[in-house]
């Protein structure tokens, strides 16, 4: 190994002391309260092993709705962001003033917080003086007229696309990375053959932008993991069953005093994470390899 | 075709911002008769409202002092660690970077409950500084991981260099690494600054005192108070959001640069 100065190894220390005290070591406690039945302030408890998540399997209703909600919410993201992020880099790739100011417009709610974007789509979403049911009365389309968060079927997709235009413009900017980076050369052999424009997308863009492909929906996953503050927002604290996620799940069950309860829906919460994560590289990997 | 795609999304992003700006200046009942409507008669009640409340200046000096120790502490820890990563050479180097990225897969969400619970007992909770503390460890990871990307890209010819001049490694850091960085630590600055002025669920979770709470916080309780008193409550969006969006437009090269590096390898 080469000689490094010895001088180094002070350099990451305050890093280190602060990321393994407060970071690694409750991350160790958090497992070690998910087998207790502790509510967060008695002095005592009592280790219950696995009783914890005996019950998130078998018996918690409200459990299986987050899981259930999450996964809708997660596959109606990163579906409709991806495939909608990929299209606005398409239609917005040649550099002129118009596409640049398009491009600013479109990441614009990227810097708005989470509760304020919650409270614009609160309005578009109100069913009585609501934005899509007063347009939607406008065109004469009022048979769809619908009372969307009120709806309990509906009101996790309407979470879904208001996290959606909240995000789309970020990944947007990722495609255009990746496109930008395409030889034009590609599209100019395909044109020679005679390629429509749907075939050098379907052709040369798409499977280019395999890369960007994967980072888009890797990072819109753990985002519609993430989705607290914007559910919370929209659905109240807290959040009826309805609109109720993982993370807004454990939120509340730590709130209601069962804190072991809530650790143990945190080790299921990163499982699951995982898994998802996991099956995400595989799919990738098969796919590229295939193509 | 293309046009009209982007003119629909174009429509799709900027009517619902107008109207809660254009609804800011209208009463509750101007707002519901004519959504769309520009106000005919605009009124500032509603600014009057939210800013002659007490604890305005306040909430927002909160998020301010938050944001403005956290992410410079959060830069400089993170600026040696990924220095140190990237000058020690071998497996130490790569362990060191591997620490903190594995913390990239761990969502804050499920690390909560034990943080609160050291935090509490630590006399940390319902603090600022314990506030300003949790942000910068969790964002300790990707911070890490955006700086080290970035400086692994500079040659080490760089270094050797100044070591040969009899630079040590803190010279060397100093007159090499930071200001060459600068451009990514700008960007990662940018990324910090928007995370944690937007951040709802550590405040949230530690905070209880009216007095110590920011912006995203005090917004949420807008909606307990103000119910569907929707001028009222975009009046209070207005205010959270313009610092961010003044800066975005300002500064909207940097912005775009720093948002996505959260998300693009370095």
């Amino acid at each position: 190994m080469r000689r490094f100065p010895p001088a180094l190894l002070l350099f990451p220390i305050p890093a280190l002391a602060l990321y393994g005290v407060f970071f690694v070591l409750p991350a160790v406690q958090g497992l070690q309260y998910a087998v207790t039945d502790w509510d967060g302030f008695s002095p005592s408890y009592s280790t219950v092993g696995l009783d914890n998540f005996t019950t998130l399997a078998t018996g918690d209703d409200l459990f299986r709705h987050a899981v259930t909600n999450n996964l809708k919410f997660l596959l109606t993201v990163v579906l409709g962001q991806t495939a909608l992020a990929l299209l606005l880099a398409v239609l917005l790739v040649s550099r002129t003033r118009a596409t640049g100011l398009l491009r600013g417009l479109f990441f614009l709610p990227t810097v708005l917080s989470s509760v304020s974007v919650a409270f614009v789509w609160r309005f578009v979403y109100d069913p009585t003086f609501g934005l899509a049911n007063t347009l939607l009365d406008a065109v004469g389309l009022d048979r769809f007229r619908s009372v969307y968060l009120g709806d309990e079927g509906a009101a996790i997709f309407c979470v879904a696309a208001a996290q959606i235009w909240f995000h789309a413009g970020q990944m947007m900017i990722i495609y255009l990375a990746g496109i930008q980076q395409i030889p034009p050369e590609l599209y100019e052999a395909a044109r020679t053959d005679g390629a429509t424009t749907w075939q050098q997308f379907r052709y040369v863009t798409w499977p280019m932008v395999a890369p960007a492909t994967a980072l888009v929906v890797a990072y819109t996953t753990i985002q519609s993991f993430k989705a607290f503050d914007l559910i919370l927002g929209l659905g109240g604290n807290p959040p009826r069953p309805a609109l109720d996620i993982l993370s807004t799940r454990i939120y509340t069950t730590f709130a209601n005093s069962q804190l072991g309860y809530a650790a143990a829906e945190s080790v299921v919460f990163m499982l699951l994470i995982a898994l998802v994560t996991v099956t995400q590289n595989r799919l990738a990997r098969r796919t590229s390899g295939g193509s | 075709m293309r046009r009209a795609v982007l003119a629909v999304y174009a429509l799709l992003i900027v009517v619902p911002l107008l109207v809660v700006v254009g609804g800011s200046l209208k009463t509750t009942q101007q707002l519901f008769d004519a959504p769309f409507g520009l106000p005919t008669s605009p009124t500032l009640d509603n600014y009057a409202t939210v800013l002659g409340r007490g604890d305005l200046l306040r909430v927002l000096g909160n998020s301010a002092l938050v944001v403005g120790v956290s992410v410079p502490v959060t830069l400089v820890l993170a600026s040696l660690t990924a220095y140190a990563a990237t000058r020690i050479p071998g497996w130490p180097g790569h362990v060191l970077f591997g620490v903190f990225a594995a913390g990239l897969a761990v969502p804050a969400q499920a690390m909560m409950i034990p943080q609160y619970v050291q935090f509490d007992r630590l006399g940390l909770r319902d603090s600022l500084v314990g506030l300003m503390l949790v942000n910068i460890v969790v964002t300790l990871p990707v911070a890490v991981f955006i700086l080290t990307g970035f400086l692994r890209t500079l040659p080490r010819e760089l270094y050797e260099a100044a070591g040969l001049d009899g630079a040590g490694p803190w010279t060397t850091y100093r007159r090499i690494a930071v200001p060459l960085s600068a451009p990514s630590l700008a960007a990662t600055a940018i990324f910090l600054v928007v995370m944690h002025w937007n951040d709802l669920l550590y405040p949230l979770l530690f905070i209880d005192d009216p007095a110590k709470r920011t912006l995203p916080l005090a917004l949420l309780d807008f909606q307990g108070e103000y119910l569907t008193d929707y001028p009222l409550l975009f009046t209070g969006v207005v205010v959270a959001s313009l610092p961010m969006v003044l800066a975005y437009a300002f500064l909207q090269r940097h912005f775009v640069a720093g948002i996505t590096a959260g998300a693009v390898k370095g």
